[in-house]
């Protein structure tokens, strides 16, 4: 559209985000000086988000200070099952039900004692759609999988698979029983939206796999020390 | 779905430009918006309303711009149009791409209204 002769138009070209954002840069500002590693965990409902946390606890908790940001805004359920762990939750309680947003995140940080937090892991809300959109500071994003969802969901869903770090294929022990879940066909899904992700198979119920995922982290959390 | 909260945000900008150009109003706001962004055109519609109401905006018209995907190719350099869920090179086929437009969620441009009295 041309504009009028007379038209008092203002350019202008700022993301609509950029309140987010910058409330982005100074979480990770807070991650950087205690060096800790902020890894934000996103998926649909019930792929195994808390279930992959307290597997992960549970194989880590003795060589790394873990702490936990839980997203969950109706309950305080998965905040309880991570404390049961011994590790610090702090659950968010305010905001959209949809997903986090950074300053969501900044208010739960200044609930923790950084100093001794090696990794935090921020469960978003389960969600295949906004979280993505939304930087929370964090250095890496793992997008979660489960079987049962089907093994195109990265097509159905490129904006957040896109965001993924790691890709992580949970409840993998389902896989024998589902029959119809590839995770190769997973990973073209990955590969055909541009993104270079590792793609591992883990089950938190089994243990299978999880290996991969546990040295991933390790090594992560080792390269900020 | 957080479009509502994006509109906020929009508005937010616009009402910080309109007190800046002494206007008390805004007649037209163009948003450019990539299909990769996660937001939805139609739900960015009925939400900006809503977000609108009794501000500098209230009468205005929202445009949404499409932007369209694009991606460069680290294997052969070509550029090409993609799709969401097929980002790979039309040029050579390899998936080692960079996207170059598509991912865009941005406010571009307002035009004021009514000068403040
Ligand atoms: N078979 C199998 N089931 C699993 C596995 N991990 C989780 N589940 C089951 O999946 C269901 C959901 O697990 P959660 O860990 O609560 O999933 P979530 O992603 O945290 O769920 P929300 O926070 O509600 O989005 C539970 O019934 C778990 O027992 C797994 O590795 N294998
Ligand atoms: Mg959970
Ligand atoms: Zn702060
Ligand atoms: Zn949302
Ligand atoms: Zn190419």
């Amino acid at each position: 559209m041309t504009p009028a002769a007379d038209e008092h138009a203002v350019e202008v070209l700022k993301g609509l985000l950029d309140a987010n954002d910058h409330e982005a840069l100074h979480n990770r500002e807070h991650f950087e000086r205690h060096n800790v590693l902020a890894v934000n965990l996103m998926s649909s409902p019930g792929a195994g988000k808390t279930a992959l946390l307290e597997a992960t606890i549970e194989a880590l908790g003795k060589d790394l200070n873990i702490a936990v940001v839980e997203g969950d805004l109706e309950t305080e359920n998965d905040a309880e099952r991570i404390r049961a762990k011994g590790v610090p939750a702090i659950q968010i309680t305010t905001g959209s039900a949809c997903h986090l947003d950074a300053h969501m995140v900044h208010d739960a940080l200044h609930e923790l004692e950084l100093d001794d937090v090696d990794v935090l892991f921020i469960e978003n809300v389960g969600n295949l759609v906004c979280p993505a959109s939304f930087d929370l500071g964090q250095h890496i994003n793992v997008a979660l999988l489960s079987t049962p969802e089907g093994d195109d969901k990265p097509a159905k869903y490129p904006v957040m698979f896109r965001a993924a770090d790691l890709v992580l294929v949970t409840k993998s022990d389902l896989l024998e029983v589902l029959g119809d879940f590839s995770p190769d066909a997973a990973e073209r899904c990955v590969r055909q939206i541009a993104n270079p992700a590792p793609v591992l198979k883990v089950s938190a119920k089994t243990g299978l796999g999880m290996d991969g995922w546990l040295d991933w982290i390790r090594r992560e959390a080792g390269s900020r020390e | 779905m957080h479009e509502l909260s994006l509109c906020e945000a929009l508005i937010d900008q616009v009402t910080t430009i309109a007190r800046e150009q002494r206007v008390s109003s805004v007649s037209d706001i163009y948003v450019r918006v990539g299909p990769l962004s996660g937001v939805e055109g139609p739900l960015m519609r009925n939400a900006f309303p809503i977000a609108a109401a009794g501000t500098v905006a209230d009468q205005a018209t929202l445009h949404l711009e499409d932007a369209g995907i694009r991606v460069r190719c680290e294997e052969c350099g070509a550029e090409s149009d993609a799709k969401m869920n097929n980002l790979v090179c039309a040029a050579c086929g390899d998936w080692r791409t960079t996207l170059i437009s598509g991912d865009e969620l941005i406010l571009q441009r307002v035009v004021m209204g009514e000068a403040r009295v």
